[in-house]
């Protein structure tokens, strides 16, 4: 019964103002760039002034994600390196979703799932810029050859694709995850949440503050 | 221009028919090169008619010029020096702009409603008014046709007089030709003449003289009588089988419900995910007896 109401510090108002500025550019990203991949979507032109002014503002708003993110990505990246740990959880999988899990190894900061997003996005953020530069119109795409430009609009929206349906995945398991919200939006999560979650870290972040 | 009298076969970034229940005749422009003089009057009847000036350019030390399409520039005429047999020059002069393509790349490519349209007659127009500046249009092109203006960002591109054709005129380039090396007309027309034209060729020693409306791209509504129809590309890198980039065609053929079909079933998922197994809860006692034990 102890320490009940006690909470964990997990993300400080810097991580937590970095991550949700690269959400915010996202979610403007993701809308307007179906507005221009799908004619179902162009509605969404809408939202950012009309066609024009949508395909003048993604690729802007587009460096500035891809700038915040890299800030993000290098926060995090040491916490992503997958342990042996992480590979025999993977092997619970299906008893986890069916919230059925008994007894799981030890998770760190992040989970296998969590890492494997992160890889994900940083991949596909990667091949989104690069291939973003070279359909820039009208400052760059003039200087690549047409044969490139080819193969960047086909890279840009397989890579766009899997990054909005690895954002959906990440979306989903902050809400089927009850109280992970508050990770990102109040810095703390409680003492329940972490011992279940991520015990491992939980075991850390005590020994620290216990240290100080 | 969509006049009434203009039916439409097809417009871009639309999934429904546009109205298109007349059925006008296919038009075609038909450039017979062996006729061509290389004059450029096509060129200043569509400056002339279209109000569009290019800047004054340079010198190059060769006839073309302006030495490219461009925004203010719809049509030139490329001037190629080649041998198709060893010892024996020819000087072929082709006049380059839009094919008006039966199954337009660009028009497959333009993410904009209505940017790009297919009149029932054949003609693939761009209506400025829609365009966003995207340049995905010269992504789809296989002929390499259309500009981004530096002006508007807007992508121009012959036009094939549509405004001209809609009330019965033939194009300004058509009207000025002074050797009746461009001709219009129904593409049914144009394809007899061009056969006359091809045995006429052969006759004076021209064997592989022919008919260029590539297949590739389902017919252009822009034909070459050609010397040399064997190798198209002696006429300034005229491509020999035109077609779509197959990379154009997986980004906006098959890409397109797969992935936004994708994306849906993604959410969904998620979405009958937690109403079938529930959340995800860190059970306080649960944790606490996991301590005890």
């Amino acid at each position: 019964m102890s320490n009940r109401s006690k909470l964990v510090p997990r993300y400080s108002a810097s991580e937590r103002a970095n991550h949700w500025f690269v959400g915010i550019t996202f979610i403007l990203l993701a809308l307007s760039g179906l507005a221009l991949f799908h004619p179902a979507f162009f509605f969404l032109t809408n939202l950012f002034g009309g066609g024009p002014w949508t395909r003048i503002l993604h690729p802007f708003i587009g460096v500035v994600m891809f700038v915040s993110f890299l800030a993000m990505a290098a926060r995090l990246w040491g916490h992503n390196r997958i342990t042996e740990a992480d590979r025999q959880w993977r092997r619970h999988l299906g008893d986890i979703l069916r919230n059925r899990a008994g007894h799981l190894p030890e998770i760190g900061k992040y989970n296998i799932g969590q890492k494997y997003l992160f890889w994900t996005l940083v991949l596909a953020i990667l091949l989104l810029f690069l291939s973003g530069i070279v359909i820039w119109q009208p400052y760059f795409a003039p200087s690549f050859g047409i044969g490139l430009v080819r193969i960047a609009v086909v890279v840009h929206a397989f890579a766009a694709f899997v990054a909005i349906a690895a954002i959906l995945v990440h979306i989903y398991a902050t809400i089927w995850t009850t109280d992970s919200v508050r990770a990102m939006t109040r810095g703390t999560v409680t003492e329940a949440w972490a011992r279940h979650h991520h015990p491992g870290w939980y075991k850390e972040v005590s020994k620290e503050a216990k240290q100080a | 221009m969509a006049l009434q009298s203009l039916d439409i076969e097809r417009r871009s970034a639309t999934t429904t028919p546009s109205p298109s229940v007349r059925e006008p005749m296919k038009v075609a422009k038909l450039i017979d090169i062996s006729k061509c003089i290389g004059c450029k009057a096509c060129q200043a009847a569509c400056m002339e008619w279209n109000d569009v000036r290019d800047s004054i350019g340079i010198c190059e030390g060769v006839y073309d010029n302006p030495m490219d399409l461009s925004a203010d520039s719809w049509t030139v005429m490329r001037f190629s020096e080649v041998e198709p047999e060893p010892g024996k020059l020819e000087w072929l002069i082709r006049k380059d702009g839009c094919m008006h393509c039966a199954d337009p790349g660009c028009l497959k490519a333009c993410p904009s409603p209505g940017a790009i349209v297919q009149y029932a007659n054949g003609i693939v127009d761009f209506h400025e008014g829609n365009c966003i500046g995207c340049g995905y249009c010269i992504t789809g092109c296989p002929f390499n046709v259309p500009r981004l203006s530096k002006k508007d960002n807007k992508a121009y591109k012959c036009t094939l007089c549509s405004d001209r054709v809609a009330v019965g005129m033939e194009p300004a380039c058509i009207k000025s030709c002074p050797t009746g090396a461009l001709l219009f007309g129904s593409k049914d027309d144009m394809t007899r003449h061009a056969e006359k034209r091809i045995t006429d060729l052969k006759a004076r020693g021209f064997e592989n003289a022919g008919l260029y409306d590539p297949k590739g791209v389902g017919g252009t509504h822009v034909m070459y009588v050609l010397q040399h129809a064997d190798k198209p590309q002696l006429y300034h890198g005229l491509p020999k089988d035109p077609q779509i980039s197959p990379l154009v065609s997986l980004w906006k053929g098959m890409a397109k419900p797969i992935m936004g079909i994708g994306l849906g079933l993604v959410a969904l998922a998620g979405f009958f995910h937690y109403v079938t197994a529930g959340p995800n809860e860190a059970n306080e006692t649960e944790e606490d007896e996991k301590e005890e034990q």
